[in-house]
């Protein structure tokens, strides 16, 4: 079990930084391992938005094994030092935990190479890169995750998250969700379920060229995507395709700069209730996380088997 | 008693493609004697006053405290009960086993009224998966859209949802009807025993998948018939059912029903075969 929720205002933005920490809270009780937040920012669109980590968190029940702060120090200093390699150049830096960061950087050249380049150093892992996401995970729920990071502030026009309970990988965070869809900017993806033909589609991907940073099942969904897009499909088409592509259970929400959408699977075996309305669509894996936003009367639904949406907006 | 194995009803039922197999054996059903009534007891059970009436805000209650209050106001005597801001709470109003009006003014989460025995329930909002779990009595109406499961396993009463449900409406079902106004989800019906399954509108992708016996009938397109379900000839004992449900349920008003696909168990899968157990396990 875990516990996926999202939401899109159309034509306006809104605070959907408190607005998903609301909603994930309501779905504490279905994965209180972590929490990850995908939120699309009103950042101005001028420089890329890297989140990074150099660690994992080793509290709260973690399953890494613990480092000493200075390793982190050390890594932030590779870090900056292939940016400068790299010709990018960072405008503004926050270190908003001793392991994670967010770095504004300008930098016009291919995101894959510069990934692959930041990432070769061990333990680093870009959360996200894009000029409207900021996605953040960490572990705890998502009262924590958000006081920790000051998300509730945020204000936007479409979020997705996550509240995981940890199955097939380990209490940390690279496998927490939402995971980004490298190397597409402003693309990230959560789901609920499990994947039963994993190995089989990584090893596939990874031949084609694609990066996983974790043993997550879910991660596949994101690779999967970016793979379609990068071949030339557009966001809704991938998500078709994954349909048939990906064998098991689930209901996942993937997000781009301007779009969300949601899939489920053939089964109809996970949950997903939907609200949807001419301004507003809001998803949840249960009700209760859309009435933590909309505690009027409204009407919701459950999506049908292999159902496929994309709202803009 | 009347003779089930003799009477019209039997006949009837099974025209319609229901009740087909021989019980045979000791049964563990203990049928109710009126000679003595007074000596049963219904554990759990309340008298309650329909007219009496009273309204309890659960916004600030957990499901368990929620259902505690119920059951306290049933055991005041109170008959109609009315909950506000259910606001899609799970578990809220399980284990009812007396008569009762039920009204909640807004929407239900996960297993919403279930193994209820008795009471007449009105949802008028949404309610999430397997709503009515397990009812053996009574009367639910949900206004606006179903989860998953919809009456999974119910074993009696009528469960009726005005707007559309989601996947495995009425798995496992064993007894009494689901009526849908709107669309229903995939593997409708999957693997019923009994009762009968009404949907005006679409059904998804596998209808009636091993089903054992039990009816189903879908008012619009078909996704596809799953393992063993077949379509059967609609009878006038089907058309006056039909006519006679909905216009109870206040459903489908002028729908015409005459052109609904009835489907039942086409009694092929292994489970029908006279094979011993140790033949079986050779055949496997």
């Amino acid at each position: 079990m875990c516990g996926i929720a999202g939401l899109i205002h159309r034509g306006k933005s809104s605070n959907v930084g408190k607005e998903l920490q609301d909603m994930l809270q309501a779905l504490k009780h279905r994965g209180p391992d972590s929490t990850g937040y995908a939120l699309y920012a009103d950042n101005d669109g001028q420089n890329f938005i890297m989140r990074f980590k150099v660690g994992e968190n080793v509290g709260e029940g973690s399953t890494s094994v613990n480092e000493d702060e200075s390793v982190y120090d050390a890594r932030k200093k590779l870090v900056d030092k292939k940016l400068s390699d790299l010709g990018a150049v960072v405008v503004k830096e926050d270190r908003l935990t001793p392991y994670s960061f967010r770095y504004e950087i300008k930098y016009d050249k291919d995101l894959m190479d510069f990934s692959k380049n930041i990432e070769s150093i061990e333990s680093v892992e870009i959360l996200s890169i894009g000029k409207s996401l900021e996605l953040i995970k960490d572990l705890g729920d998502a009262t924590a995750v958000s006081e920790r990071y000051g998300l509730d502030k945020v204000k936007g026009t479409h979020a997705i998250g996550h509240a995981r309970m940890a199955t097939e990988s380990g209490v940390d965070i690279k496998s927490a969700h939402p995971f980004w869809g490298y190397p597409f900017a402003d693309v990230s993806v959560v789901h609920n379920g499990q994947l039963t033909n994993y190995w089989n589609n990584r090893r596939a991907l990874e031949n084609k060229g694609m990066r996983f940073m974790s043993e997550c099942d879910s991660e596949l969904i994101a690779v999967f995507l970016a793979e379609k897009m990068r071949s030339g499909a557009t966001l809704e088409e991938g998500m078709k395709e994954s349909l048939i592509g990906l064998d098991g259970v689930f209901t996942y929400f993937v997000a781009t700069k301007d779009s969300l959408g949601m899939a489920k699977d053939t089964m109809a075996a996970k949950p997903l209730v939907l609200y949807e309305s001419d301004d507003l669509v809001a998803m949840g894996s249960e009700e209760i996380a859309i009435r933590s936003i909309l505690p009027q009367e409204i009407t919701t639904y459950d999506p049908f088997d292999g159902e496929v949406k994309v709202w803009q907006i | 008693m009347a003779n089930l194995k003799t009477s019209a009803k039997k006949t009837k039922a099974q025209s319609m493609g229901m009740h087909t197999e021989v019980l045979t054996g000791k049964t563990q059903q203990k049928f109710f004697n009126p000679d003595e009534a007074e000596n049963f007891f219904y554990w759990g059970t309340h008298d309650v006053d329909f007219n009496k009436r009273t309204e309890l805000d659960v916004k600030d209650m957990d499901c368990k405290m929620a259902n505690d209050k119920i059951d306290r106001l049933m055991s005041e005597g109170y008959g109609t009960i009315v909950i506000k801001n259910p606001q899609g709470k799970h578990s809220l109003g399980v284990g009812i086993l007396n008569k009762l009006n039920l009204i909640f003014e807004g929407s239900l989460g996960y297993f919403g009224v279930g193994s209820i025995d008795g009471p007449i329930v009105k949802v008028n909002g949404r309610v999430g998966w397997s709503c009515a779990e397990n009812m053996m009595a009574g009367k639910v109406i949900v206004e606006k859209n179903a989860g998953s499961c919809f009456g999974a396993a119910i074993r009696g009463g009528d469960l009726i949802c005005k707007g559309s449900v989601g996947a495995r409406t009425g798995i496992d079902q064993k007894g009494g009807s689901i009526i849908v106004g709107g669309d229903a989800g995939a593997f409708t019906g999957f693997m019923m025993q009994r009762g009968r399954i009404v949907v005006l509108g679409d059904v998804g992708i596998n209808l009636g998948d091993s089903m054992y016996d039990g009816t189903i009938y879908v008012g619009g397109k078909i996704g596809s018939f799953g393992s063993d379900a077949v379509e059967a000839p609609m009878e006038k004992n089907d058309i006056d059912w039909l006519n006679r449900k909905l216009s109870v349920a206040e459903i489908g008003n002028n729908f015409d029903v005459s052109k609904m696909t009835k489907v039942v168990a086409g009694k092929k899968l292994w489970n029908y075969d006279a094979l011993e157990p140790t033949e079986k396990k050779g055949a496997i």
